[in-house]
């Protein structure tokens, strides 16, 4: 069995800030990280490939070059292969563009039988490419998948809700997104880190993908970011503290009443 | 954080930043249940395991990644116990089990048990012990005779760390009883054989993650093919064992008290009395200096006997002695302050530091007390001294 892992490098989001003059992320200083929930996907591969011996697992992730780093924390954690598509004919590609040239990158690779994705991106939130890479590759997918079993060419998947979850049977090759309820990720081995250290990363260009360069980049990205703002802190409001619970209770039916809330 | 420049190597510290990030993500968040509960850190091994952790100190041949730099799995011990001893004694009690293997045991014995050890598939105990033998190790009386191709063991082992956890026990008896200490031989027994069972488990003050068991040997049959070296070897064996193991206890000392200090200072720094944080307070600065430079004191002195045994010096066990002596009574105080530093809510369970003081006593007292390390110092200081006056 052939797993793809579709992985991003994003900012550290719990140290982000938002520069209040240009409304766009303050990246200076803050630390790149494999998106968490891409995480939860290499973990799933990486069970699978222990359930089902033969089976091989390549990382995937499109970034610039030092997005390498998490191909090589992958590769420390077992992955046997990573792909680092990396060129500036990428920049600036949204959700739409992004999922195509992923789906080009993943063409050039053996025809694998499942490529995972996490749930969604921590810095983007749009849970759009997963789903956008398997159209373009033809394949059906599941999202928010949370458990996978895979036997006889078929995945049994597990597709978790707020109120519940189903059991969806599904044929090979398929696509999943994948929730971070699916595992707890494994931490790299020794001898992964060492190997991880010794590989050099050729990066896959817009051109060795084969991807059409009309379908790439800013230009070809039909989204366009008007604003980005930190929302407003909540401001008003009063507090009571200090007196008799029963008189700051009575205050505040009395307050709800006069607003005619209650 | 500034810190001091060991030496280490590029492994050592990478292992360094590896386990510590293991033991923040992993051991951290259960350390206080499996305190409270009393259980044994099965996952966190098998983890530890699938990491490439658990053979730090078995050479590459056989299936380790040691190659002559024992600065690695010191460092793994002292940032698991920075966390939790419990744990650490628990994944250190493997390379105690594994040691007589290690200098004594045949290159066929090496082979068979060793690598499953490296990858953690399998768990390993060192029996010495005894009800009647604790200090004086020679007066066991577990016994083992001779019956064809097989050894036939009698006996009971008590306080047995990883007992009834691990699977490969290295087992000392008594093959002639008129020789003494030179009449105990050595032997590997694998958890299943015949005869051989686990007593009861201890319910103890501290490091109450790590299992601590009885062993009981009831007409138990060994292969002959299990005594390692020699018949009237054992006790040389086990000395041997505890000359580079005792450093591994003196790095649970140091990571023990590190963790403790780690946790006095941060609360001193946001605990706020009469206006101001209690760090400002020179009576508490003073007494957390007074920790830092103990904690950093006992890693320069542990640090320095290791690396020195890695670079060949010999009559080490009055060194091995002193790092254990006096790491494990820094981690006594250190843990004690840490504790009055906290002040009510250091006594209260809901801080970490209680746990850290109850765990520190046992340092104190296994391995060899620190009366027995105390002795051995002394019992070198005399020899040598004599030795000087010779020449």
């Amino acid at each position: 069995m052939h797993i793809v892992v579709c992985v991003k490098q994003v900012p550290n989001t719990t140290q982000v800030r938002i520069n209040p003059e240009t409304n766009t992320l303050i990246r200076d200083g803050v630390e790149s990280i494999m998106n968490p929930f891409d995480e939860n996907a290499l973990e799933m591969a990486l069970q699978l490939k222990e359930k089902h011996p033969g089976t091989k697992v390549t990382v995937v992730t499109m970034g610039p070059p030092q997005a390498a780093d998490i191909l090589k924390e992958a590769v420390g954690r077992g992955a046997d292969a990573v792909v680092l598509l990396s060129d500036r004919a990428f920049a600036g590609s949204d959700t739409w563009a992004t999922s195509y040239a992923l789906s080009t990158a993943i063409g050039k690779l053996e025809k694998p039988d499942l490529v995972l994705f996490g749930k969604q991106a921590i810095d983007g939130d749009t849970a759009q490419v997963g789903p956008g890479v398997a159209v373009w590759l033809g394949m059906p997918c599941i999202t928010y998948a949370r458990a996978i079993e895979i036997a006889d060419g078929e995945a049994t998947v597990e597709r978790l809700y707020e109120d519940g979850y189903e059991k969806l049977a599904v044929s090979l090759p398929c696509a999943l997104t994948v929730l971070k309820e699916a595992n707890v990720p494994r931490m790299a081995s020794l001898r992964g880190k060492m190997a991880a250290k010794k590989l050099v990363i050729e990066p896959m260009t817009a051109e060795m993908s084969g991807a059409d360069p009309a379908k790439l980049g800013l230009n070809a990205s039909p989204t366009r970011v008007v604003k980005i703002f930190s929302p407003p802190p909540k401001t008003g409001g009063v507090k009571w503290q200090g007196e008799e619970p029963e008189v700051m209770a009575q205050r505040l039916v009395d307050l709800l009443r006069e607003r005619k809330l209650v | 954080m500034a810190e001091l420049n060991y030496g280490l190597s590029e492994l050592a510290l990478e292992i360094r930043s590896m386990v510590r990030e293991f033991a923040e993500a992993r051991v951290k968040p259960v350390r206080a249940e499996l305190d409270e509960k009393g259980i044994f850190p099965t996952e966190i091994l098998r983890e530890l395991g699938k990491m490439d952790l658990m053979g730090l100190y078995i050479p590459v041949e056989y299936g380790g990644t040691f190659e002559g730099d024992s600065m690695p799995n010191l460092i793994a011990v002292e940032e698991l116990s920075r966390v939790c001893i419990g744990v650490s004694v628990s994944f250190a009690a493997n390379g105690l089990g594994a040691d007589p293997i290690l200098i004594g045991a045949s290159d066929e014995q090496k082979k068979k048990y060793l690598p499953p050890l490296a990858s953690g598939e399998k768990w390993a105990a060192y029996a010495l012990t005894e009800p009647n033998a604790g200090s004086d190790a020679g007066a066991i009386r577990t016994t083992a005779v001779k019956k064809g191709d097989k050894y036939i063991l009698n006996g009971t082992k008590q306080w047995i760390t990883n007992g009834g956890e691990a699977d490969i026990y290295t087992v000392f008896a008594v093959t002639d009883k008129n020789r003494g200490a030179r009449g105990v031989s050595a032997f590997i027994v694998e958890k299943g054989t015949p005869g051989f069972r686990f007593g009861k488990k201890e319910d103890k003050m501290g490091i109450r993650a790590s299992a601590t068991r009885e062993l009981i040997f009831e007409d138990c049959e060994v292969p002959a093919e299990n005594l390692i070296g020699r018949e009237g070897t054992g006790f040389i064996w086990a000395m041997k064992t505890f000359d580079v193991s005792r450093p591994g206890i003196a790095a649970q000392g140091v990571g023990l008290a590190q963790g403790a200090l780690d946790e006095a200072v941060a609360y001193a720094k946001v605990r706020e009395q009469f206006g101001r944080p209690i760090i400002a307070n020179q009576g508490l600065s003073w007494l957390l200096a007074d920790m830092a430079t103990k904690v950093e004191s006992a890693r320069a002195l542990t640090y320095a006997v290791v690396q020195s045994i890695d670079r060949g010096v010999k009559d080490y066990s009055k060194f091995s002695a002193m790092c254990k002596v006096y790491a494990s009574d820094v981690a006594m105080q250190v843990t004690t302050d840490a504790v009055q530093v906290l002040g009510g809510y250091g006594f209260m369970r809901e801080y970490p530091v209680e746990k850290m003081m109850r765990d520190a006593k046992i340092l104190q007292i296994y391995e060899g007390t620190n009366q027995i390390q105390r002795d051995i110092i002394g019992l070198a200081l005399n020899k040598e001294y004599a030795a000087a006056a010779k020449k």
